[in-house]
């Protein structure tokens, strides 16, 4: 019997560059939603640092490092993004596999600010929106979550069923702000 | 003609470009105004109604003669003003309504017929005969009257949409705001400066002026360039202001392609939605005409376009000219004019008491009361004195009747101005638009220093509100010269004097108006059109209404201003919709199995943002109903499999899990044993049904609600809604998993077969029963499995994590072929759930209540829910009411519609005796012929009763028998199998 192939969301669409922008995949795996039940916030993050090194984050921002992070999704709810919950969490939280869920794409260059204020109606310059904020939005017309994990990098998440708008959106907006550039 | 030594043109790049046909040079820095005139072109357009010869009244944004379609190699727009397109090289410009030609323009008989032509004339003319008003007087009309036209072809041209965010934004780059983003950029305010020119200057760049002792144009670039350099203080340009919205939001229009020969990859436009904290409105004013006979021919502009023109495009109109005005500001274009080497013929004033020059003759205490000349200019004045009338040849005429300051932004949340007497204006009141102040011109300050003291102060103001500390830097020396001028707005004249260019709106027009009682300025307004062109009356509404205050005997203020509404300069449908043309109008959602699918040739339709399979073509099969009954025949009989990921999946977890479904579902979930799945109905607020699905509950606290495809976002957002507004004191958390699952219906007789082959533990009958639900493992991926069938037919969904949807899929269908079965759509899936009558939102179409689906008994008494108590509303249930019916045709017609109505076998067909409507029909392959399911007026007792469809829009008339909803399978014996 054959295996089952495993296809990444963006399979087929990344990566791409237009100018000095790049727009790449980014294998985020695991991914899994924790949400603390009542009173459980506290435990919740103590247990993550514990055990990953990472808190619980705070609205609208993301905590880690490359391997391992959490970052805000919503009302008591984040994304634990390169580990496993660990054990002793499903008794304080709901934890929910995520990790195909979202197609994720890492955007990078000097004009990358100026690509999303096209798609994105958040001030995303690097004043209000530094490394470690997270949140989530809209792109063009599509929900997802935006974070900045470089002073010229952001990661976004978008519904995997829609990578190929998200990666057509991009593109263009990327092609509109290259082409701005003085010869 | 062209000045030596004048203009900021760069004479060492020289521009080729057309205008209706013929070949012109213009120099880089040239508008198609500029170039034009300097061609000595004067003759610009045909106006709107008239068709009278026009040319080129003002030098900015509210020209309201020169419009012109402008082309480019791939694409063009019509009625884009001369005054603020940049020529490029290969430009092609074209004047607009004249036919066939503008020298020669045959509909100008219309001016011949301007007795006839006046306001109200359509409304009293055109009434009769009645059908004559579509066929023949509107087309003819519409023809004759119009401004340029649209290509017919579909628009190729790319734009932009972008956001902006900032605490301070500037409107207008003149002085005032020049001064504004330098004072708070260098105390590090977070600043936008935005300016609709090609670059910041505002008037700075029309005058022959000083500021801080070198060239106003030095100053500016010094300016800017200090400007560019501060790290929070961002310029645009070509970028106008449209509209000031709530919540510090304004709208702005960038021209980012229209001025370039090619686009290579650049947007037309760019569409600004800007966030600001805080605005100052600096964007300066519009010099306004006077009204008196035949002042709209062409080399009649504004005198302060004539000085634009002649310093900073080095072009006059004429070499012999006459200044007629009723202010300062007209001394000012004759002086300059004369310093230029051009001769003034004379400066008319209407002020008995003005000072005289040694330079050029004035004639104080007079009037220009009508122009003489052809089409292609001016050839004399006549002037009107106490004593007299004399003619003054000339080949141009300079008018000023004064300033409007551009309060448009500050009146867009529409507040209304108040009357400045001192400057004959309205000026912005304070907090028209919270947190946007007005200064400068804009607020009717109109001396170069009092604009820069005004842009400072405010500066500093808003610095403070935003808890910077700024210091007013010394303020540059610049001209005080404090404006002075004695209201003039129209010289009467039995002729017509032209107050709205755009919309040939003359002072007779508006004195017409209020004689038939349109004495209110908005229906002044709509009676003449005045102010209802593309320029919307930038230069002429304060003229019509003062017009208008005269001929009622009110004062200015006490007639008001109309309303004042965004756009402040025309936006292209284009530039708003940014993004969203074609395919961009929404998202699209693809499955996993989308590529196989596509493979295989299925015709996908869009269920919401989805794309799901309709059928899959077989080589020999010719309709889609071939392919439908065979896909269908194919379940009963063997196995389908069918891609259903797109129905939506919400993990519900904790200690209060069950209870909450209690509350958002009728029935009862508490009740639920772990491992089993329930059917669930859910109601509205007001009692009707909201959405139906199964729910699994996967241990004691986790279940899985599955959702319909179409309500999958409503549901979430309703149970968010229950969650957080309704029922906090439940400790549960809910997320979406719609897309973590690649979920697949694996449906008919051999579906277990099917699936035993490929899971790693093989199951049975006693371990999975109908309704089970629980973990499995297959090649070696953890997936779940559901014993739940939307066929009537023993089926299962399967799901696995969607980076294996693809693979999966893929190997479902082969395995299912192996077993003479394979893959369903859309329809097939359609004609399964009605031979069982289950129910889509067909059906729960958000009229209906359980009740009228049968379903009534499902709302548990035992417990509250959402919605429970408004449905036992009365009205809401029982034999009064449409009920669920299934329908099979027994005549000599066999077909079924959806949509179709359903009558008494012998009422007439009419919406009295209407009993109820189709929602879902199809041919079922395995009864041998059409059904339906409908809502009939008491249909459940009415089983067995001959009904008559008939479809009005089809013209379809078909007998039917009432039959029960469950046309298959009745004791669900196969679904247990």
């Amino acid at each position: 019997m054959a295996d089952l192939k495993s296809l990444s969301p963006c399979a087929g669409l990344l990566p791409l560059s237009r100018g000095a922008l790049t727009l790449e995949e980014v294998a985020w795996d695991p991914i899994w939603s924790v949400a603390p039940y009542k009173g459980q916030m506290q435990d919740v993050s103590d247990l993550l640092n514990a055990a990953l090194g990472v808190g619980f984050p705070v609205p609208g921002t993301w905590d880690g490092d490359a391997n391992v992070r959490a970052l805000w999704s919503g009302l008591d709810q984040a994304f634990l993004v390169g580990a496993k919950p660990p054990a002793g969490l499903t008794a304080r939280a709901a934890v929910t596999d995520n990790s195909d869920s979202w197609a994720c794409v890492a955007l990078s260059g000097d004009d990358v600010e100026e690509v999303l204020a096209r798609l994105v109606p958040v001030d995303l310059r690097e004043a209000a929106f530094g490394i470690g904020r997270c949140i989530r939005t809209q792109v063009q017309h599509m929900a997802c979550v935006v974070l900045r994990d470089a002073p010229d990098r952001f990661v976004i998440m978008a519904f995997r069923s829609m990578a190929g708008t998200l990666v057509h959106e991009l593109d263009v907006a990327m092609q509109g702000v290259d082409a701005r550039k003085p010869a | 003609m062209r000045l030596d030594g004048y203009g900021r043109i760069d004479r060492s790049v020289p521009v080729t470009f057309s205008f209706d046909g013929k070949s012109f040079v213009g120099f880089q820095g040239d508008t198609l105004a500029s170039a034009l005139l300097a061609n000595d072109i004067t003759l610009m357009g045909r106006s709107f109604k008239y068709h009278r010869p026009r040319g080129v009244l003002s030098a900015g944004s509210e020209e309201p003669n020169a419009l012109m379609t402008v082309k480019r190699s791939g694409g063009g727009d019509p009625n884009v003003r001369a005054t603020v397109q940049e020529i490029f090289d290969g430009m092609q410009a074209f004047s607009q309504n004249r036919w066939p030609s503008l020298d020669w323009d045959l509909l100008s008989i219309n001016d011949l017929a301007a007795p006839f032509l006046t306001a109200g004339f359509y409304y009293k003319t055109f009434m009769w005969p009645k059908p004559f008003w579509e066929k023949v007087y509107e087309p003819f009309i519409r023809r004759a009257a119009g401004l340029g036209a649209l290509d017919r072809v579909h628009n190729l041209d790319r734009y932009e949409k972008a956001y902006a965010f900032c605490d301070l934004l500037v409107i207008g780059g003149g002085p005032a705001g020049l001064m504004a983003a330098l004072t708070a950029g260098r105390a590090g305010v977070d600043v936008i400066l935005v300016d609709e020119d090609v670059q910041p200057g505002g008037r700075l760049l029309a005058e022959d002026e000083c500021i801080d002792g070198v060239q106003a144009t030095d100053w500016v670039t010094a300016t800017l360039e200090e400007l560019e350099a501060l790290p929070t203080v961002r310029v645009m340009t070509r970028t106008a202001v449209t509209g000031a919205y709530d919540g510090g939001v304004y709208g702005a229009i960038e021209r980012v392609g229209h001025h370039r020969a090619t686009l290579g990859g650049l947007p037309l436009e760019c569409f600004w939605r800007i966030m600001a904290k805080r605005a100052i409105l600096a964007a300066g004013s519009i010099e306004r005409p006077v009204a008196f006979r035949n002042n709209d021919r062409p080399g009649v502009m504004t005198a302060g376009a004539m000085r634009a023109y002649l310093h900073r495009w080095g072009v006059v109109p004429a070499q012999n000219v006459v200044v007629f005005g009723n202010n300062d500001d007209a001394h000012r274009t004759a002086r300059d004019l004369v310093a230029a080497g051009v001769h003034v013929a004379a400066l008319v004033d209407i002020r008995p008491d003005v000072v005289k020059s040694d330079a050029y003759q004035v004639i104080a205490g007079a009037v220009v009361s009508d122009v003489s000349g052809g089409r292609n200019g001016v050839e004399s004045v006549r002037v009107t004195t106490p004593n007299g009338e004399s003619r003054i040849q000339c080949g141009a005429l300079a008018m000023s009747g004064g300033w409007n300051p551009t309060v448009h932004l500050a009146c867009h949340m529409n507040g209304r101005p108040v009357w400045n007497e001192d400057i004959s204006a309205f000026v912005p009141a304070p907090d028209m638009v919270p947190g946007l102040r007005a200064v400068g011109a804009a607020q009717g300050v109109f001396s170069t220093h009092g604009c820069l003291r005004d842009g400072a102060e405010a500066a500093v103001e808003v610095a403070r509100e935003l808890g910077v500390s700024a210091t007013e830097t010394a303020l540059p020396e610049a001209d005080d010269t404090p404006y002075a001028l004695r209201p003039l707005w129209a010289v009467p004249h039995k002729g017509r004097a032209w107050l709205d260019f755009q919309n040939d709106v003359t002072v007779k027009d508006v004195t017409q108006a209020a004689t038939e009682n349109f004495r209110s300025v908005e229906h002044m307004k709509r009676y003449t059109t005045q102010g209802m062109a593309t320029d919307q009356g930038k230069s002429s509404n304060v003229a019509a209404l003062a017009v208008l205050a005269d001929v009622t005997g009110r004062s200015i203020p006490e007639t008001g201003t109309t309303t004042f509404r965004p756009p402040f300069v025309p936006v292209s449908i284009g530039a708003m919709g940014a993004g969203a043309q074609g395919k961009g109008f929404a998202p699209e959602r693809k499955t996993t199995s989308h590529a196989a699918t596509v493979e295989r040739g299925a015709p996908m339709i869009e269920a919401g943002l989805w794309y799901r399979p309709s059928y899959f073509p077989k080589a020999d099969e010719r309709t889609w109903r071939e392919s439908c009954d065979r896909e269908v025949t194919m379940v009963r009989d063997s196995v389908g499999v069918c891609d259903v990921s797109t129905l939506g999946k919400i993990d519900i977890q904790g200690p209060d899990a069950s209870a909450f479904l209690d509350f958002v579902y009728c029935n009862t979930f508490s009740t639920l044993k772990p491992g089993r799945v329930r059917y669930g109905l859910m109601l509205r607020e007001d009692g009707h049904v909201m959405d139906d699905g199964t729910t699994a509950r996967l241990d004691e606290t986790h279940f899985v609600m599955t959702t319909t495809t179409a309500a999958a976002g409503q549901v979430m957002q309703h149970l968010e809604w229950v969650h957080q507004g309704v029922r906090p004191d439940l400790d549960v958390r809910i997320i979406s998993a719609t897309e973590q699952w690649a979920q697949f219906a694996v449906a008919g007789p051999k579906s277990r077969e099917l699936l035993n082959g490929l899971l790693d533990e093989s199951i049975d009958s006693e371990g999975w029963p109908f309704m089970a639900c629980g973990a499995v493992s297959l090649m070696g991926v953890e997936g779940r499995l559901f014993r739940i069938s939307f066929s009537g037919e023993h089926a299962y969904e399967l799901a696995v994590p969607s980076r294996y949807g693809d693979s999966l899929y893929r190997e479902l269908i082969a395995r299912a072929e192996g077993l003479g079965g394979g893959a369903y759509g859309m329809e097939a899936l359609n004609v399964l759930r009605i031979e069982k009558g289950f129910i889509t939102h067909s059906e729960i179409h958000g009229r209906v209540t359980a009740d009228d689906i049968g379903m009534g008994r499902m709302v548990s008494s035992k417990k509250d829910c959402v919605g429970k108590t408004m449905s036992e509303r009365p009205g809401l249930s029982g034999a009064e009411r449409e009920q669920l019916v299934g329908l099979k045709p027994i005549g000599a017609v066999k077909q079924l519609t959806a949509g179709a109505h359903l009558f008494e076998r012998n009422a007439a067909p009419n919406r009295a005796n209407d009993h109820g409507y189709i929602t879902s029909v199809g041919f079922s392959p395995t009864l041998g012929h059409f059904i339906g399911l409908g809502f009939l007026l008491n249909g459940r007792a009415r089983l067995g009763e001959t009904v008559k469809m008939v479809d009005h829009l089809r013209e379809l008339e078909t007998l039917c028998e009432v039959i029960d909803p469950v046309m298959f399978d009745p004791d669900g014996g196969r679904v247990r199998g």
